[in-house]
C-alpha cells in the first residue's frame, strides 16, 4: 500500500513540476466550451438547453488530451520495465498511475465545471448533479483511458488511434452522465443515471486496471 | 486444439473445406433469395419493405457471431499463444466490419419508410454503431505497429475489452424502451416469427455463416502464404 502510494506521490511530483498536463487540460476544457456559444449563437435558451451535454463532451475530449502520455514517458525512459520488474502488481501499477491522472487532470474539471455552467446559462438546480456526476463520471473516463493508452505503447500515430478506440466506449457514460443533468433540470429524479454512473465506475475499477495491466505486459514483452 | 497450430496441417483441412463452404454458400444464398424475395408473402403491414429483413437480421447476427468468436480467439491465442488465432481474429475483422456496416445501412433503408426517419439514437442502434467502431479501432490498431506480432496481441486485449458491448446490444430492445423492436425469433417461448417467414430468414443466416467460413479460411490462407513468402525472402536476403 505504501509502494502504491509512493507511486502516486512520484506521478504527482512529475505532473506539478512539469506544471502542463493539468493547467493544458483546464485551458483545453474552457476554451472548447467557451466555442460554442460562438457556435449557435448567444441566446440564453439554446445555450441552457445544450449545457449539460457540451460540458460533458468537453469535459470527454479534455481527459482524452493527456491520456497518451500516462505510460509513454515511463515506457521510453525505461523506468515502466522496473515498475514490471518490482513486487507492485502490474494492475496495482496502472491504478496508481490512473489515479494519479485523474488527480491532475480531472478534478481540476470538476472545479472548473460549475463556472462554465454559469457562463451556458444553466439552471441552478442543475449545479449540484453535474459537479456529482462528473466526480463519478471523470474516474471512469480516466480508467477506460488507461486501457487505450496501455494498447496504443509504441504505435505509430499512437495518439489519433487511442482516440479512436477510445471515445466509442466513453459513450455510455456521456449518455448516463448528461441524462442525470437533464433529468434534474427537468424536474425529474437523476437517481437512476447516477446509479448506473456509479455501477459503471464499480465496474471500471477493478477491471480496466486488469486489462491496462495485460495489454502492458504485451508491449513490454 | 493445437493439432491444428501446425500451417501445413491446416492449409491441407482448409482446401479440403473450401470447396463445400463455398458451393454451400452459393446454394444457400441463391435458395434464400429466392424465398425471400419471391416466394414469402409481404407482411400485412409492411408490405414488400418486409423483405429488407432477410439481409438485416442475418446481417446484424453476424455482426455479433463474428465479434464472439475473434474474442474467443483472441482469448485463445493470449491464453495459449495460438499462431492461427490471432491470425483467424485479423482475418475476420474486416468481414465482421462488412456485416455490421451492412446491418446499419439495411436498417436505416428500412427505417426510412417504416419508422419515417433514417436514424434515430436508441440503444439498439447507438450500441451496433459502437460494434462497428471497435472492429474499426480493432483494424486501425492491429496495423498501427511495425512489428505485426505485438499489433495482433494488443488487439486481442481490445477484443476482450470491447465484449462487453455484446449483451448490451442483445439486451438493449429489453431493458429500454426503443424504437427498434424486440427480438422475435431468438427469445423465451419459441419465436414469434411466422414459418414462412422464418425459413427463408434461416436459410439466409446459414448463407452468411457459410459465406464467412469461405471467406475467413481464403483470407488465412492467404495469410500464411504471404508469412511464407516473407520468410523466404528474408533467408534469401541474408544468403
Amino acid at each position: 500500500m505504501t509502494r502504491f502510494l509512493r507511486l502516486v506521490a512520484r506521478d504527482l511530483r512529475l505532473a506539478l513540476r512539469q506544471g502542463s498536463d493539468a493547467t493544458i487540460a483546464v485551458m483545453f476544457f474552457v476554451l472548447c466550451v467557451v466555442l460554442f456559444p460562438f457556435g449557435v449563437g448567444p441566446e440564453p435558451n439554446i445555450l441552457a438547453r445544450i449545457a449539460a451535454g457540451v460540458i460533458w463532451v468537453a469535459a470527454l475530449l479534455a481527459s482524452l488530451l493527456s491520456l497518451e502520455r500516462l505510460f509513454q514517458n515511463d515506457y521510453e525512459d525505461g523506468s515502466l520495465e522496473l515498475l514490471s520488474l518490482s513486487t507492485l502488481p502490474m494492475e496495482a501499477v496502472v491504478l496508481a498511475k490512473t489515479l494519479a491522472h485523474w488527480l491532475v487532470t480531472g478534478v481540476p474539471l470538476i472545479v472548473a465545471a460549475p463556472l462554465l455552467a454559469v457562463l451556458l446559462n444553466m439552471d441552478a438546480e442543475g449545479f449540484g448533479v453535474l459537479v456529482l456526476t462528473l466526480s463519478v463520471g471523470t474516474p471512469i473516463l480516466s480508467l477506460i483511458g488507461s486501457i487505450g493508452a496501455a494498447l496504443t505503447l509504441g504505435a505509430r500515430r499512437g495518439g489519433v488511434l487511442l482516440s479512436l478506440l477510445i471515445l466509442p466506449l466513453y459513450i455510455p457514460v456521456l449518455i448516463f452522465g448528461a441524462g442525470a443533468i437533464d433529468a434534474a433540470l427537468n424536474g425529474l429524479t437523476p437517481r437512476p443515471h447516477l446509479l448506473l454512473l456509479g455501477g459503471l465506475l464499480a465496474g471500471a475499477l477493478p477491471l480496466a486496471p486488469w486489462a491496462g495491466a495485460a495489454a502492458l505486459r504485451q508491449a513490454l514483452e | 486444439m493445437h493439432r491444428f497450430a501446425n500451417p501445413a496441417r491446416f492449409q491441407r483441412l482448409s482446401s479440403a473445406i473450401l470447396p463445400w463452404s463455398a458451393g454451400a454458400t452459393v446454394v444457400l444464398l441463391i435458395v434464400g433469395l429466392y424465398f425471400s424475395l419471391f416466394s414469402s408473402p409481404p407482411d400485412y403491414q409492411q408490405g414488400e419493405t418486409v423483405r429488407i429483413m432477410y439481409i438485416h437480421v442475418p446481417a446484424a447476427w453476424m455482426s455479433l457471431f463474428v465479434y464472439v468468436n475473434m474474442a474467443i480467439a483472441a482469448a485463445c491465442g493470449l491464453v495459449w499463444k495460438h499462431p492461427l488465432a490471432d491470425l483467424f481474429a485479423k482475418a475476420a475483422a474486416p468481414v465482421g466490419a462488412g456485416f455490421t456496416f451492412i446491418c446499419l445501412v439495411t436498417g436505416s433503408l428500412w427505417g426510412a419508410p417504416m419508422w419515417g426517419t433514417w436514424w434515430v439514437w436508441d440503444a439498439r442502434l447507438t450500441s451496433v454503431l459502437i460494434l462497428f467502431f471497435l472492429y474499426l479501432g480493432y483494424m486501425a490498431l492491429v496495423n498501427a505497429f511495425d512489428d505485426p506480432q505485438r499489433g495482433m496481441r494488443a488487439g486481442n486485449v481490445l477484443l476482450l475489452v470491447g465484449i462487453v458491448n455484446v449483451p448490451i446490444i442483445k439486451f438493449s430492445v429489453d431493458w429500454w424502451n426503443t424504437l427498434h423492436q424486440p427480438s422475435s425469433v431468438i427469445r423465451m417461448g419459441g419465436p414469434t416469427i411466422d414459418g414462412t417467414m422464418l425459413t427463408p430468414l434461416l436459410v439466409m443466416a446459414f448463407g452468411f455463416t457459410t459465406y464467412f467460413i469461405t471467406v475467413v479460411l481464403l483470407r488465412l490462407k492467404a495469410e500464411i502464404v504471404q508469412r511464407k513468402i516473407q520468410t523466404m525472402r528474408l533467408t534469401e536476403a541474408q544468403g
